[in-house]
C-alpha cells in the first residue's frame, strides 16, 4: 500500500503543513492562466473546456489515490455515471444545469458507497484488479440497458437551459468555459480544504500506515470509505460537466482508456497535490490533441512513449521537477 | 432429456477450449505476478503480436496456420525477450502504480504499431480445411476446431506441469515464485530464471492469441480489450498459481458460454458478477500461496 504511494518530503514536513494552508502566488498564477485563455486562445475554448473537466476528474482521482492510497484503475465507472445521471436528469426532470452538477455528483456518491464497501476490504493488486471488474461490469451493463443510456449510440437530445436563469450556453463554448472554471475553482477549494482539514491528515495517516492509525482508535475503513465517496462525487460532478458541455455522452465515457487516461494525467504532474491534476490534465489534453490533429490514427504512440519516458525521468511528477528547478533557479527562497 | 445432455456437452467442449486458450495467454502473466511482483499490462499484447505474426505469415506466404504457429511463436519469444532486456531494464526499477503506468504505455505502442502495420480490420486467421466441419453426436454438431484446441493446449498445459513439477528448471523456478530472496542466497539467478520465464509466458500466449482468434478476433485494440479477461483470470487463481489460473480460466470459460447461451440478455454481465463475488470471498484468489 504505502509502496504506491509516493511519500512526502521528510524535512520541514511541518512547516510544509503550514505552508500548504496559505494560497501562494503559484495559485493565483493558475487562475489568471485559466482567465487569460478565455481571453487570448478563444478558438481553443472547448479544448481549454475538456481541460478543465479533465482536471477536476484527475483531482477527484488525486483524493482518492495521492491522499488515501485507494487504488482504483476504473475511476471513469464514476465520471460515466456522473454524466450519464446528468444527461437523464436534464432529459426527464429539469434542465437546470447546476442541480444537474449535483444530480450527477450524488448517482456517482451512491455508486461510490457501494463499490467503495466491496473494493475496500482488499487492498493491493486486488484492489486494482476488483475496480477494473466493477467499471468493465457497468460498461456491460450501461451497453446493455439501451433504454436508458441508448447504448452504443450514446445518450442525447438534452437540452441545458441557461445558468442561473442569465447565461445562455453559446455555440462557441464562452459559457461553458466560464462555467467550468468556476466549478473548478470551487471543487479545487474544497479538496483544498478537505485535504489540509483533520479529515485529510487521517486519511493521509492512512495511507501512510493504516495498522498504526488503527491502533490510535481510527475507524480506518470508514474514513476510506468516505473518502472514496468524495471522490466518486467529484468525478461525478466532473462527468455530470461534460455532458452538460457537450451534449452528448457515449459508453466510452465509463471505458478502461479514461481511466487509465486520468491515472496516466495524475502521475504525469504529481501524485498527492493538487497542483499535480492542473499541469498532469493540462499537458496531457494538449499533447494528445496535437497529436491527434497532427496524426489522427498513430497518436497512441506519442501517448505510450510519453507514458514510458515520463514514469522512468519524472517519477514523480512534472510539479515536482518544477519545484526543483524553481528552487535551484532561485536558492535564497529555498524551501527544503 | 438426451438432447439436453448432449447440448450441454457441445457447449461444455466450447467452454473448455476458450477457457483453455485464456489459461495459455494468461499463464506467462501469472508467474511473473509470482515472481517480479509485476503487474504487466502489456502481457495480452503478446498474444496479439503472436497473431498477427501467424496473420501476416498465412497472408504472406499462404501457408498453413498450424505452420505458421511455430514461427510466429519464436518470433513473440524474440520480441519478449529484446523488450524485457530493454524497456523492463527500467519496469522493474519503478514502484508498482510506475509499473503500471509504464506497461500501459508499451500496450499503447504495441497498439500504435499494429494499427499502423495491419490497420483496424477485425481478422480471424482460416481453420485449416483437415479441421473444418464437425463431429455429429447423436444429433448435436462439435466443431472439430474446438476439440483440436482443447486437446492441443490441455496437451501444453500438461507439459507446464511437467516441467514445473519435474524438471530441475521447475524446481528453481518454485524456490525463486516463493521466497525470491532465499533463492538468490542458494545461488539461484532469479534473474535469469526470469528472463527464460518471461519469454516462454510470451510464447504461450502467442499460441493462445493465434489458436485463440475464433473467440477472441485480432484487432489493434486486442492487447487492452481482453486484457481484463486475463488479469481476471490471474486474480481469482491467485498471484504465483499456476493450478489457480488454469481452474479459474476454465471455470471462466465454462461459465461465460453457458452463461451467454442460457441468459443471453445478461450478455457478459453473468462472469463479472461471479467474479466480484469469488473476489469477495477470497480476496487473495482461490489458490492463493501463503
Amino acid at each position: 500500500m504505502a509502496d504506491l504511494a509516493i511519500a512526502p518530503p521528510r524535512s520541514s514536513v511541518i512547516a510544509d503543513a503550514f505552508l500548504r494552508h496559505r494560497l501562494s502566488w503559484s495559485d493565483a498564477l493558475i487562475w489568471l492562466v485559466g482567465i487569460a485563455v478565455y481571453f487570448v486562445a478563444s478558438e481553443y475554448l472547448q479544448l481549454a473546456t475538456q481541460t478543465v473537466i479533465m482536471i477536476i476528474f484527475a483531482l477527484s482521482l488525486d483524493l482518492a489515490i495521492g491522499y488515501g492510497g485507494i487504488e482504483s484503475l476504473g475511476h471513469a465507472v464514476f465520471f460515466g455515471t456522473g454524466a450519464y445521471a446528468a444527461g437523464s436528469y436534464a432529459l426527464y426532470v429539469s434542465s437546470e444545469p447546476i442541480s444537474g452538477l449535483v444530480a450527477g455528483g450524488l448517482a456517482a456518491a451512491v455508486l461510490g458507497i457501494l463499490s467503495g464497501l466491496l473494493i475496500l476490504r482488499v487492498r493491493g493488486l486486488t484492489q486494482v484488479i476488483l475496480t477494473l471488474a466493477i467499471a468493465t461490469m457497468l460498461l456491460q451493463v450501461a451497453t446493455t440497458a439501451k433504454s436508458i443510456t441508448g447504448g452504443d449510440d450514446g445518450l442525447t437530445g438534452y437540452r441545458i437551459a441557461p445558468i442561473l436563469g442569465q447565461f445562455e450556453f453559446d455555440l462557441y463554448g464562452h459559457t461553458a468555459y466560464i462555467y467550468g472554471l468556476v466549478i473548478l475553482a470551487v471543487v479545487f477549494l474544497f479538496c483544498r480544504v478537505l485535504v489540509n482539514s483533520p479529515f485529510g491528515l487521517t486519511v493521509r495517516g492512512i495511507r501512510d500506515n493504516p495498522l498504526r492509525m488503527r491502533l490510535l482508535g481510527v475507524p480506518v475503513t470508514a474514513r476510506l470509505l468516505t473518502l472514496y465517496t468524495i471522490s466518486a462525487a467529484l468525478a461525478g460532478v466532473a462527468g455530470a460537466l461534460s455532458a452538460q458541455v457537450t451534449g452528448l455522452i457515449g459508453t466510452d465515457s465509463l471505458s478502461f482508456l479514461l481511466s487509465g487516461n486520468v491515472l496516466i494525467m495524475l502521475i504525469l504532474g504529481g501524485i498527492g497535490r493538487l497542483s499535480g491534476a492542473f499541469l498532469g490534465a493540462t499537458v496531457f489534453v494538449v499533447v494528445s490533441d496535437r497529436a491527434a490533429a497532427i496524426d489522427p490514427f498513430n497518436w497512441l504512440f506519442v501517448l505510450g512513449a510519453m507514458l514510458i519516458l515520463a514514469v522512468r525521468f519524472t517519477p514523480s511528477g512534472l510539479t515536482v521537477v518544477i519545484d526543483r528547478l524553481v528552487a535551484r533557479l532561485s536558492p535564497g527562497a529555498r524551501r527544503t | 432429456m438426451e438432447n439436453y445432455l448432449l447440448a450441454t456437452l457441445s457447449l461444455l467442449v466450447d467452454g473448455i477450449s476458450f477457457g483453455m486458450i485464456l489459461f495459455l495467454i494468461s499463464c506467462g502473466l501469472t508467474v511473473t505476478l509470482g515472481v517480479m511482483r509485476l503487474l504487466n499490462i502489456a502481457h495480452c499484447g503478446f498474444a496479439m503480436i503472436g497473431g498477427y505474426l501467424a496473420l501476416a505469415l498465412v497472408n504472406r506466404l499462404h501457408i498453413n496456420v498450424l505452420a505458421a504457429l511455430p514461427i510466429a511463436v519464436a518470433g513473440t519469444v524474440v520480441i519478449g525477450l529484446l523488450l524485457e532486456r530493454t524497456v523492463y531494464r527500467w519496469v522493474y526499477e519503478t514502484t508498482a502504480l510506475g509499473q503500471i503506468l509504464m506497461t500501459i504505455g508499451l500496450t499503447f505502442l504495441m497498439v500504435a504499431s499494429i494499427n499502423l502495420a495491419f490497420g483496424s480490420l477485425l481478422y480471424t486467421l482460416p481453420v485449416p480445411p483437415s479441421l473444418t466441419g464437425t463431429w455429429v453426436i447423436g444429433g448435436v454438431a462439435i466443431s472439430v476446431w474446438r476439440i483440436f484446441l482443447a486437446l492441443v493446449s490441455t496437451s501444453l498445459a500438461g507439459m507446464l506441469w511437467y516441467v514445473l513439477d519435474y524438471t530441475y528448471f521447475g524446481a528453481r523456478l518454485r524456490a525463486a515464485v516463493d521466497n525470491p530472496r532465499m533463492a538468490r542466497c542458494v545461488g539461484i539467478n532469479v534473474r535469469k530464471i526470469f528472463a527464460q520465464t518471461f519469454a516462454a509466458g510470451c510464447g504461450l500466449a502467442a499460441v493462445g492469441g493465434v489458436l485463440g482468434t475464433q473467440m477472441l478476433p485480432l484487432e489493434p485494440y486486442y492487447a487492452l480489450k481482453y486484457l481484463v479477461l486475463v488479469l481476471i483470470v490471474v486474480a481469482v487463481g491467485g498471484f504465483g498459481s499456476l493450478k489457480g489460473s488454469l481452474v479459474a480460466a476454465l471455470s471462466f470459460g465454462i461459465i461465460d458460454t453457458f452463461g451467454r447461451y442460457l441468459v443471453p440478455a445478461a450478455g457478459a454481465f453473468v462472469i463479472y458478477f461471479a467474479l466480484v463475488v469469488v473476489l469477495l470471498a477470497r480476496p487473495q484468489g482461490l489458490f492463493a500461496r501463503g
